[in-house]
């Protein structure tokens, strides 16, 4: 693997993480964090639309005339997610029911359309593949630690398994109801973000 | 009439698209920092919305769902397409877009120039989609989903004005360095959709 290729897949994931500083792909982010295995589905489609529409992208981007560009981006990414949908839809019903509108919210997050938009279009699809499946896993990463803090804190749970007991339960863990709502994800990724800042001052906003 | 309402007052403020469901977050953080363009984008965000979310209830109703292409011939009667919603519903939105970036640009080039880049954004604003995805999943009428078009276009576009109001008076404060910027506007939203939350349980 070269250095270009390394750079596509491994930047994304902290340096130029997709939602902590590009901004990308929020509003999935914030609503679907209550619960692990939700926000590792979500993750899952992500990573594989981002991946397979930066593949195809890549791969047409000779032949797509630049006027037409983001009609044919949005119709590989919408056919994608219809296939994630239903492939969802046939093996995990209750979690397909769960998510609702969010799996085919896919189609408009912004990291699946920016990447194809600004990397797949210029870069061969081998660097795109690896593009897509880093911008993914700098998602996830975001997505499943929001995820954790809300799960474990909210319901002392992580993965739906048991580990701070609760009180109503005959255990000790009072649980933090503030935790579950949607405002929560907003305040813990905005920390994630002052953390990963103050970790890379040069990330900062001037003003 | 209080059925439709009712649906109006919980599509603006209880299920609030941007302070409940967080969504069309993208353009809601990066075009918030002036009042005028977010008053801009809210109503370009309104005009859409009006515009397609009945739109793709009409598609959904006589094209996609179960039986629903009978009318064509009793053969199709039991052919069911809904899975083919998300391509139809995002290109009515892109086909909605351009016809209303044309018009715009054609009868009010003063809004033209404002709106800028944003106008054809809007067609990759989950706002949008979601607008027509909750239509699908709810089983609105056609009636309900004009009413539901207006009133998820104006919570979102009264959340983005608010917000940007909030952000203009920011510009002032001093937050540690690591915050400035976007962590403290996460903050900000955050507060806001708590006190949206003080909205729910109200029914007509």
């Amino acid at each position: 693997m070269n250095k270009h290729n390394r750079e596509a897949l491994l930047a994304p994931i902290l340096a130029n993480n997709p939602i902590g500083v590009q901004v990308l792909g929020i509003c999935s982010a914030l609503a679907i964090t209550t619960r692990m295995d939700k926000a590792f589905v979500m993750t899952m489609g992500v990573l594989l639309v981002t991946m397979l529409a930066n593949v195809a992208v890549s791969l047409v981007r000779n032949h797509t005339p630049g006027s037409i560009r983001i009609i044919v981006q949005l119709s590989i990414i919408a056919s994608l997610v219809i296939v994630f949908d239903q492939v969802l839809k046939a093996t995990l019903y209750e979690l397909s029911l769960e998510l609702s509108v969010f799996v085919g919210l896919i189609i408009t997050n912004c990291i699946v359309m920016g990447r194809a938009e600004g990397y797949a279009m210029q870069n061969p699809p081998l660097a795109s593949a690896l593009d897509g499946i880093g911008n993914g896993l700098g998602y996830g990463l975001v997505l499943m630690l929001t995820a954790f803090i809300r799960e474990l804190l909210g319901a002392g749970k992580v993965f739906g398994f048991v580990v701070l007991p609760l009180a109503k339960d005959g255990g000790w863990y009072v649980p933090n109801g503030m935790m579950l709502i949607a405002p929560s994800g907003l305040f813990i990724i905005a920390g994630l973000i002052w953390l990963l800042k103050t970790l890379k001052p040069e990330l900062q906003d001037k003003d | 009439m209080e059925h439709y309402l009712n649906l109006a007052i919980r599509s603006i403020f209880l299920e609030n698209m941007a302070l409940a469901f967080f969504l069309g977050m993208c353009s809601f953080l990066a075009c918030s920092k002036k009042v005028e363009t977010a008053l801009g984008l809210g109503a370009a965000v309104v005009f859409v919305q009006v515009l397609t979310v009945p739109l793709n209830n009409l598609i959904l109703t006589y094209l996609l769902k179960e039986g629903a292409l009978a009318w064509l011939s009793p053969a199709l009667a039991k052919a069911d397409l809904t899975f083919l919603a998300f391509i139809l519903f995002i290109g009515t939105i892109a086909a909605a877009v351009q016809v209303v970036e044309m018009t715009v640009e054609k009868f009010a080039p003063g809004l033209y120039t404002t709106l800028g880049v944003f106008l054809p954004l809007i067609a990759v604003n989950c706002v949008i989609l979601a607008g027509s995805l909750f239509m699908q999943e709810r089983d609105y009428g056609f009636k309900e989903s004009v009413v539901y078009g207006i009133g998820s276009g104006l919570g979102w576009a009264i959340a983005i004005v608010a917000m940007a109001a909030v952000r203009e008076k920011l510009a002032y404060s001093n937050p540690p360095a690591g915050l400035r910027g976007l962590g403290i506007t996460f903050v900000v939203a955050g507060l806001m959709s708590v006190a949206f939350m003080m909205f729910s349980g109200i029914q007509l």
